[in-house]
């Protein structure tokens, strides 16, 4: 297992596109395929037809074997791309179909009829092919190569197709930015707008069988609906809004394509689908795990911090409850760690091992107390909880009231005439 | 003395055709509760991820020993369903989203690694992983008498695969039928299974186990798309014939079984893939499952509506006259057809019953007989009953209530018998005696 070492100035020359016409010409290609795929994926994601997508890329290989089977029977040469590229369209659209179709008139559900399509079409082709190796020699070995993808096979023309479907599509994508969005988001009301929701779905279908048969070269027919659905999946940790989603998918999907044909560049038995998808899924995994709006580790340090916030509020209400005179009230046990915490931060401040409140401590403690206040009296006051049973779900709340929400309490109570815990001073 | 012919069946035939009969078998029962719970790709997500652990397996231990590739590949069945789950929660993804993520990138990963092990000179095929080798079971030296049939030794060469497979759907068999009622209850309602004191969790985890042992097993025999194809394929055909999951579970069997042999046999006869035909075979026996099936079948069911639709226009005009003839009024076909809003339909049904001898015509006017009078009534009766409970316990105002009579009269009686004691419906016209 000895690659041929690979000096430092190739790798900079591959990646700066200047290692060779031909080469540069995929590494561009299979990049604005990336960016394509990541935009249209997104859209399909959250339309919840990644694996629609799926079975689609799968069902294209009986089109190309009898686009080949087809075009040989007539006398032109069966490799020709956009024959097989037609076929392959023509037959993942015929699945899609079929999907539409088992819904419809079955009472089988949508995974079934993804599996159904996917499998038995796939079968189909299997077969196709099969006849393609026993009825001509040699040629046909080359269809394989639309499964797994191969980028060594790719000449100019070739990569430069696939970049320019990859532009095109990207631009439709873009144009139709609005109506996708509409669809994805509240397909009722989009219908309610007015709008063609079976044009839209059509269109965004069509776009989806672009970047499937514009990949089956580079990526292969089984990787491509990774390039589909692994950027959009992972752009979803990044952001909440439609335009970055869409946005970082694309960058995602074209670095992948990028740094995925750069890398089987250089590398003998680099296979760029698999290795488009390999990048492709590491940035997912970084994402899920570090992106800071949706990653697990923000998403962890969210929780335990608001965790920390509610014991910490906790021993302060406590504190100022035992202050006040409420009888009933034990003294806090708390971890120390904590007590630690609130000493640093000078709200409360030990003294011959009792806990006492400091100026700043009190006031916070205040504060708690009278959220507390507030929302059990419109617990009981409006939503008809017993008083002995409001207090388990006031100590959830109380942590999470906003001034806003506070200020809205404050009006609603005083609507039905009820006491205000003032805010300074005095206790009720 | 076995005739050639024979021999060269048992030699070149036999163990692919029992290869094929074992995985499509194993595959299809476990469909069952795939389809039933909605996760059908699973099967499909669990063929694809299996490669990395099959080629890890080679990579690691050097050699192409069975056991290793077994447990490597179920080791990455098991990890793939795990990572499913962890991706769906955690990351709280789209469950579509999340397997589309992981069996495509484990995927990648094996032909990652496949092309490595490939620079080693390994006869590790791409190819092989979605096709199988089907055609590569020989059965060596049969025997070649029928005495031999019966000696252990000439079972000597049988392919290790075979048994493997037959292993496996024993085993298969063995925990459906003993976890049955577990499997039902979990797969149609967790909250049920959990209130009779079954984990649900663990029946899933449970079943995925399996699922990931059949696929392991049949999926070096008859490759990832004959084993996706088997998960989903039978159990969907048997769901389209039948509505309890017991005969659907026997019927699933009865199809896989077909669906490889009938495959098979023609894949042997055009001489092409057998893995493909037999997966196409299977969607053909679907596609025939959804078009003539008795009950739930396209056929079955364009008839029934068709024969609903006759149905509710011929009592349309039987009612229509009823009421022409309740207000003393005669009619002729055009009023008729005003009053039943004019389509063929109508038209038809109007002969239909004049062939039934429900409405007689005189020089253009029509009348009910006897017959005819009798069923028009009882449909007014009901048309009528009906109003009045939509008024009196749907709490619905008088004006309202026709339409929906009009639709409820053709197929179901009304519930309250007591109504039957008023004498007028709301809008104060006479309800017929029954």
């Amino acid at each position: 297992m000895s690659d041929p070492i690979v000096d430092a100035n190739s790798i900079i020359e591959t990646l700066t596109l200047q290692g060779g016409f031909n080469t540069n010409a995929v590494i561009l290609g299979t990049s604005l395929l990336g960016v394509a795929a990541g935009v249209i994926g997104a859209f399909a994601l959250l339309r919840k037809r990644s694996l629609t997508a799926d079975a689609l890329s799968h069902a294209t290989l009986p089109g190309i074997a009898a686009a080949f089977l087809i075009s040989s029977a007539l006398g032109f040469s069966g490799r020709s791309m956009p024959v097989l590229m037609l076929g392959a369209a023509i037959s993942g659209i015929l699945g899609v179909a079929c999907i539409h179709l088992i819904l419809q008139h079955t009472r089988l559900k949508e995974d079934a009829a993804i599996g159904i399509v996917l499998s038995v079409f796939f079968g189909v082709g299997i077969v196709l092919l099969s006849v393609v190796q026993s009825s001509t020699s040699g040629s046909a070995a080359g269809l394989n190569h639309y499964i797994y993808g191969q980028t060594a096979a790719m000449i100019r023309s070739d990569a430069y197709l696939m970049g320019g479907i990859g532009i095109i599509a990207s631009l439709i994508a873009l144009i139709m930015l609005k109506e996708f969005m509409v669809v994805c988001f509240n397909e009722s009301f989009a219908r309610s707008m007015g709008m063609p929701v079976w044009l839209i779905d059509s269109i965004m279908l069509a776009l989806v069988v672009l970047i499937t048969v514009a990949g089956l070269q580079a990526v292969g027919l089984i990787l491509i609906v990774a390039m589909l659905i692994i950027p959009p999946a992972a752009a979803r940790f990044w952001t909440d809004r439609l335009w970055k989603l869409v946005l970082f998918s694309a960058l995602i999907g074209g670095l992948s394509g990028y740094s995925g044909a750069t890398i089987s560049a250089l590398f003998p038995r680099k296979p760029a689908g698999s290795v488009i998808v390999l990048v492709a899924g590491s940035i997912f995994i970084l994402s899920m795990l570090f992106a800071p709006t949706r990653g697990v580790l923000a998403d962890t340090i969210r929780r335990i911090r608001l965790r920390v916030r509610i014991a910490r509020d906790h021993v302060l209400e406590s504190l100022y409850e035992i202050e006040i005179g409420h009888v009933g009230i034990e003294h806090p046990k708390a971890a120390s760690w904590l007590i630690q915490l609130l000493c640093f931060k000078g709200w409360i401040e030990r003294n011959n091992g009792k806990l006492n409140l400091t100026e700043t401590g009190r006031t916070q403690g205040q504060r708690i107390h009278r959220n507390h206040l507030l929302w059990e009296q419109y617990l009981v006051s409006y939503a008809d909880i017993a008083p002995t049973h409001v207090d388990w779900s006031v100590d959830q709340v109380e942590h999470v009231l906003s001034d806003e929400l506070i200020h809205a309490l404050v009006l609603a109570l005083k609507k039905r005439g009820l006491t205000i815990p003032p805010l300074d001073g005095g206790t009720s | 003395m076995i005739p050639q012919s024979i021999q060269t069946f048992l030699s070149l035939d036999l163990f692919p055709l029992l290869a094929a009969l074992f995985a499509a078998i194993s595959c299809g029962l476990l469909g069952n509760f795939l389809v039933l719970r909605k996760q059908s790709l699973m099967g499909d997500a669990i063929s694809h991820a299996v490669l990395p652990g099959l080629v890890a397996a080679f990579l690691i231990t050097q050699s192409r020993s069975p056991g290793m590739m077994f447990i490597g590949a179920a080791i990455s069945a098991l990890i793939t369903v795990v990572l499913v789950e962890v991706i769906k929660r955690l990351g709280k993804v789209e469950p579509g989203a999340a397997m589309g993520v992981v069996f495509s990138v484990l995927f990648a990963l094996g032909v990652f690694l496949l092309e490595n092990a490939a620079a080693r000179s390994v006869d590790l095929d791409a190819d092989c992983v979605l096709h199988g080798n089907l055609q590569t079971l020989f059965w060596i030296s049969p025997p070649d008498q029928w005495s031999n049939l019966f000696s252990a030794e000439s079972y000597s060469d049988v392919p290790r695969q075979v048994w493997t497979l037959a292993g496996t759907t024993l085993g298969v068999t063995l925990f459906v039928s003993l976890f049955f009622k577990e499997l039902k209850i979990a797969s149609f309602d967790a909250g049920i299974a959990t209130v009779q004191g079954i984990n649900a969790g663990f029946m899933h985890m449970l079943l995925m186990t399996f699922v990931a042992i059949a696929a392991v097993a049949s999926f070096e025999a008859v490759g990832s798309i004959l084993v996706i194809a088997m998960f989903i394929c039978p159990a969907a055909t048997a769901r389209m014939l039948t509505d309890r999951l017991k005969s659907q579970i026997f019927v699933s069997i009865i199809v896989a079984a077909l669906t490889a042999i009938v495959g098979y046999a023609i894949a042997s006869w055009v001489e092409v893939n057998a893995a493909g035909m037999i997966a196409s075979a299977s969607g053909v026996f679907l596609v025939i499952a959804i078009v003539s099936s008795p009950r739930h079948g396209v056929i079955a069911k364009t008839l029934n509506q068709r024969q609903l639709g006759n149905k509710v226009a011929l009592e349309d005009v039987l009612g229509a006259l009823y009421r022409i003839s309740e207000s003393d009024s005669q009619a002729n076909l055009e009023q008729l057809i005003a009053s039943t809003g004019a389509d063929s339909r109508s038209r038809k049904a109007l002969s239909k019953a004049q062939s039934l001898g429900l409405v007689n015509v005189h020089n253009g006017i029509l009348s009910l007989s006897k017959v005819g009078e009798s069923r028009a009534a009882s449909i007014i009766r009901r048309h009528r009953l009906w109003e009045g409970y939509l008024v009196e316990q749907a709490g619905l105002s008088p004006d309202h209530v026709h339409e929906t009579a009009e639709q409820l009269e053709h197929f179901v009686d009304v519930p309250d018998q007591s109504l039957s004691k008023t004498h007028t419906d709301p809008h104060g016209k006479p309800i017929p005696p029954r």
